[in-house]
């Protein structure tokens, strides 16, 4: 049996650590993006397009995040469309993160005065102009915190993805672990992993809260 | 009712026609007919919840209504319209609350709607915002936050930005009400200025001195509907309804 030093187990686990934080981040900025437009539907003045918005966001915010993984890599090739655990893991997690942002999102439209759409609706501004110009400037200031916040949620989430043979960190510390049969060593040193990923996000959340009530 | 001295030959810039709006099983207002001509200033008093705002925001489409037609220089909207930016473009409005956005300067709150609905350039969207600031006595404070300003301030603000859009009527609901008595004086100064200027203002308001002074006519609505309409002076002196009578007993009981 081979012998693993310390850092070929941690070089090997921050190696797969890369993948980690690069699905973090697609999953983050394109399920951003599209949580936008699904919080723009879910707040418009069209009722069906409130009405999928409404749909989409409780059957993603109602289902585990491992049952969305398992249909979008299992499901979508029965009905012909072949997908990688890759693409697979960054599909999923992406629409599980515009879900989320779209709800918190929507909180902070919430949060708005009425009176800010009235006297902008007063002004004859369209819905698109009264979100683009009055409503999201300042829905944006509370929602950094939340938004951030949600952000941990994701990186930790990316670990549902070694189920289906993405190797992140937490798939690569399972392959690590069938080699050195060391797994309280290699699964506290993916643990610490993680922990550095989420808690400068964690803290800055706190931070960016904290701040935003001085400013008021 | 008491006749309405309107002069037939001129058509009225504001014609609202059996105005009804319901909320859930309550009608709040149940059938109003009422017309505005250029240049007027009609101020609605009556008790609360008499329907005064409701009607008062249904002339900008603020509230959608559920009978009627409301006219407004040649901008017709009946309950199915959908599409209201040519009228809202003719009608400004000023709220109780002020309601400036308040991550824009003074200036910038002015600004926007010139620049974004109307899409005037640049230059010419800040000379009107300059003027208009001006009107209301607050050219120096164009590049002032909301938050930076008194309220009798923010409520100057407010108007200018209404005014800006250069709008033929201005509707007013109860804009000195959430001042603190100190300032009212300077809102309804510029309110005073702009109705010896010409401007077609209808105002809901409780300053019965400033309405006896300022407004051609008095709407006093009751239960969902006008009650009374006239010149102030009769109005106050010879109410013809009891409720108006009532009414008036009691605001000056206070
Ligand atoms: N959005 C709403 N939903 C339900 N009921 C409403 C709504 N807006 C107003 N009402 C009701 O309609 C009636 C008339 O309200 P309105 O605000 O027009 O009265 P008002 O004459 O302006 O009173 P006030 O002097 O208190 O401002 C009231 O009974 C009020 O409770
Ligand atoms: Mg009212």
């Amino acid at each position: 049996m081979l012998n693993f030093t310390l850092w070929d187990i941690l070089s090997n686990l921050l190696l797969a650590a890369r993948w980690t934080v690069l699905l973090s981040l697609i999953a983050f900025v394109s399920g951003g993006v599209a949580g936008l437009l699904l919080l723009v539907a879910r707040v418009s003045p069209v009722p069906p397009l409130r009405i999928a918005a409404k749909l989409f966001i409780e059957v993603f915010q109602g289902t585990p995040l491992l049952m969305q993984l398992f249909i979008v890599f299992f499901a979508l090739p029965l009905i012909g469309i072949e997908t990688s655990a890759w693409t697979s893991a960054a599909v999923a997690l992406t629409l599980f993160t515009a879900a989320y942002l779209a709800e918190i999102w929507r909180g902070c439209v919430e949060a708005v005065p009425k009176g800010q759409w009235e006297a902008s609706a007063s002004l004859a501004m369209t819905f698109p102009e009264q979100m683009r110009h009055v409503i999201l400037p300042q829905a944006l200031r509370i929602a950094v915190p939340p938004t951030v916040g949600f952000s941990v949620q994701v990186v930790k989430g990316t670990a549902v993805t070694s189920i289906i043979g993405f190797v992140e960190v937490t798939k690569a510390g399972t392959m690590i672990t069938n080699a050195t049969f060391q797994p309280f060593l290699v699964y506290g040193l993916v643990g610490l992993i993680y922990f550095a990923l989420c808690y400068p996000l964690s803290l800055s959340a706190k931070a960016l809260e904290r701040k935003l009530n001085v400013a008021r | 009712m008491s006749p309405v001295n309107t002069s037939a030959t001129v058509r009225p810039l504001v014609k609202l026609s059996a105005i009804r709006k319901s909320f859930g099983p309550v009608e709040v207002l149940k059938g109003v007919d009422m017309a505005v001509e250029e240049g007027q200033v009609v101020a609605m008093i009556g008790r609360s919840g008499s329907g005064k705002s409701t009607l008062l925001r249904s002339i900008n489409g603020l509230e959608r209504i559920d009978g009627g037609v409301i006219e407004v220089d040649g901008e017709c909207v009946d309950p199915g319209q959908i599409d209201l930016r040519a009228l809202r473009q003719k009608v400004g409005m000023v709220f109780q609350q002020f309601n400036l956005f308040p991550h824009l300067t003074a200036g910038e709150n002015v600004m926007l709607a010139l620049k974004v609905v109307k899409k005037q350039d640049k230059a010419a969207t800040r000379a009107a915002a300059e003027s208009a600031l001006a009107k209301v006595g607050l050219g120096h404070k164009f590049d002032a936050y909301p938050s930076q300003l008194s309220g009798g301030q923010q409520q100057r603000v407010a108007i200018a930005r209404s005014l800006a859009m250069a709008p033929k009527v201005l509707l007013c609901d109860e804009i000195t009400s959430a001042l603190d008595p100190e300032l009212v004086a300077e809102v309804l100064g510029v309110v005073r200025k702009l109705a010896e200027e010409g401007m077609t203002l209808i105002l809901v308001t409780h300053e019965m001195r400033f309405a006896r002074e300022v407004c051609d006519r008095l709407v006093f609505m009751h239960g969902g509907r006008i009650a009374e309409q006239g010149p102030p002076a009769k109005l106050f002196d010879r109410p013809s309804t009891p409720e108006l009578a009532q009414f008036i007993g009691m605001v000056e009981a206070r």
